[in-house]
């Protein structure tokens, strides 16, 4: 093959590809980078509900809000309260991710056998992912209402008084944590099953008969097997859970207080619950989150390539 | 797709368990199927309930399709329907026809601009709903087109198309490359290869896709409550927040709506579960 062809080739190769990649670079550009570039630009000035462009009746009222410079993200980093929120959130992370992770790997290891019943357990297990996050969440409203909820009736019931699930922070802390897990283990439980059904049967097999324990194998064959599956699944479920809004905004509603509030949904208050309408304080958090994620992101990634996957 | 599922392969056939180890395995099991069953079993079980006894313990004692009767006729409950059934539609499809080719062309190529694409496609997933959401809200004021379905469409998107090129990636990886080989040795170019071979095999990817799409929307909240308002133009998400909330304590229509919601749902999902353990799993197998 002469270089000539190959050099050829090549372009062809990317003219193709580029052309394949144009439909969503370009979607991409248009509905994400121009709301990207306002929103950091907003984070930049003081714009709230009063001062930008809008419409009352006929009248058009031209933008008459002001470029601050970096003044939000000083008043932002110096307040307490987004420390806070940031402590609850990465702990609401953390606290979810794993525990979602360790119940999946379990319950998938018990899947991953011989058993009567394997199909029934699965379906059962999989149901809270059938059904849409905000109906599951405002059923479990339903089962948390501290005077009638059957959760207190059944205690009541053991002659232990109601517990205030959402009404208390450190119990609605738990009562959220505890929903998110309950989403989130079918995703990690299918994710899960099928890494393990794609480790060939020979290895175990093997192991087996070197006598090799059950933990041993456990620990020398599924985890290894897992890697690559898991390191998807825990990427995804912390930028998941780390943006889950719907829990936070439709059971405990942020409160008691601002108790539970997470991040995301405590900048989506400050622009569209509390009035008046702060849309450049929401925009710097926006930014803020953001920074963060990739950060996570980025060193994932790193974490990654130094156990030899690439992309 | 024709290959052998590779459902049996890890599934070991070990030497018996002792049955203490077999009763254990089975309880723990029972209990978190009861667990994972329960919430969705007792909002069913609430919507055959009159509306006055929706907190009573029992089992319906009083069988009853009121609560379906009155969210169907006295609430704008089918505007809702209608509008998130438009809006999720249009949505998941435009999203899975943007992605597909987006996700053949990062699976197969190696092409300058590859790995920022890549890194736009995930940094851009996990865009937080507070990046986006005031600049959208603007920008759709700006167009006239909150309250609009073709508003939340855009704003979905946004969500949508890094989400299922990324996914279509992960699928089209597992298609053996000697097939797009032999296309190329039939003499297709790489349009037709994508079109002809490997985008047929794909279809489980495509479910798989077009499925979480679906869902991701059909559940979305945080956009679809700041987007519209006004009784008739609300989303699902939103209309069922009408029910209860710090006014109202509708627990009766709450659960028939929601199960009405949850219906067309699970429905998907089951179409789409079919694929699910496969298309996740799906070629990690091959030597």
């Amino acid at each position: 093959m002469t270089v000539a062809v190959r050099v050829r080739r090549a372009l062809g190769t990317h003219w193709y590809a580029w052309t394949m990649v144009a439909p969503v670079v370009l979607v991409i550009g248009v509905i994400i980078g121009y709301p990207l570039a306002r929103g950091v630009l907003l984070s930049l000035t003081d714009a709230d509900e009063a001062n930008v462009e809008r419409n009352i009746g006929v009248n058009h009222l031209p933008a008459t809000y002001r470029f601050t410079g970096l003044d939000n993200y000083k008043a932002v980093l110096t307040d307490g309260v987004f420390w806070d929120r940031l402590g609850w959130t990465v702990t609401w992370t953390v606290a979810c991710v794993s525990l979602t992770f360790l119940i999946g790997l379990a319950l998938a290891n018990m899947l991953n056998r011989p058993l009567r019943g394997r199909t029934a357990y699965r379906l059962a297990l999989i149901l809270p992912w059938a059904v849409p996050a905000f109906i599951s969440v405002f059923t479990w409203r339903m089962l948390y209402n501290e005077k009638n909820g059957i959760l207190n009736k059944l205690l009541a019931g053991g002659g232990i008084d109601a517990v205030p699930w959402l009404n208390d922070p450190t119990w609605a802390k738990l009562s959220v944590i505890a929903v998110n897990v309950w989403l989130g283990v079918p995703f990690m439980l299918v994710a899960l099953l099928g890494g393990l059904q794609s480790i060939p049967g020979e290895l175990y097999e093997a192991a087996e008969m070197d006598g090799a324990s059950a933990w041993q194998r456990f620990r020398h064959i599924t985890l290894p097997g897992l890697r690559a599956v898991s390191s998807t699944v825990v990427l995804l479920s912390t930028i998941w859970t780390f943006n889950m809004f719907p829990v936070i905004f439709l059971l405990p509603r942020g409160g008691p207080g601002d108790a539970t509030e997470i991040l995301v949904t405590y900048a989506y208050r400050l622009s569209f619950v509390d009035s008046p309408r702060d849309f450049s304080m929401s925009a710097t958090w926006g930014v803020l989150i953001l920074l963060l994620l990739s950060a996570v992101a980025v060193v994932y990634r790193r974490a990654l390539r130094k156990q030899g996957e690439v992309w | 797709m024709t290959r052998t599922p590779p459902a049996r392969t890890g599934t070991r056939r070990r030497a018996e368990r002792s049955r203490l180890a077999s009763a254990g395995l089975h309880l723990t099991l029972a209990a978190a199927a009861v667990i994972a069953v329960f919430p969705p079993l007792w909002l069913l079980v609430t919507s055959f309930k009159p509306r006055n006894d929706a907190f009573s313990t029992g089992l319906v004692t009083h069988f009853t399709f009121a609560n379906y009767t009155h969210v169907v006729a006295d609430t704008e409950f089918l505007a809702w329907f209608k509008n998130s059934v438009l809006i999720v539609g249009v949505t998941t499809v435009l999203g899975v026809f943007l992605a597909a080719t987006t996700g053949y062309a990062v699976s197969r190529f190696r092409f300058p601009g590859m790995r920022p694409l890549m890194w736009l496609l995930l940094i851009t997933q996990m865009f937080p709903v507070a990046v986006l959401i005031v600049p959208l809200y603007n920008l759709l004021a700006g167009l006239g087109l909150l309250n609009q379905p073709a508003g939340l469409v855009i704003t979905y998107l946004t969500i949508a198309v890094p989400f299922c090129a990324w996914m279509m990636k992960g699928f089209f990886d597992t298609i053996p490359v000697e097939i797009d080989e032999a296309g190329r040795v039939d003499g297709l170019n790489p349009f037709g290869t994508f079109w002809r071979l490997v985008l047929p095999l794909a279809r489980p990817g495509l479910a798989v896709t077009g499925f979480y799409t679906f869902v991701t929307a059909w559940a979305e909240v945080a956009y679809a409550s700041a987007f519209m308002t006004g009784e008739e133009n609300l989303t699902l998400a939103g209309g069922l927040q009408t029910f209860v909330n710090q006014y109202t304590n509708d627990w009766g229509s709450m659960t028939a709506a929601a199960v009405i919601i949850a219906v067309p749902a699970a429905l998907v999902f089951a179409f789409a579960q079919r694929h699910l353990v496969a298309g996740l799993t799906a070629g990690t197998t091959k030597g």
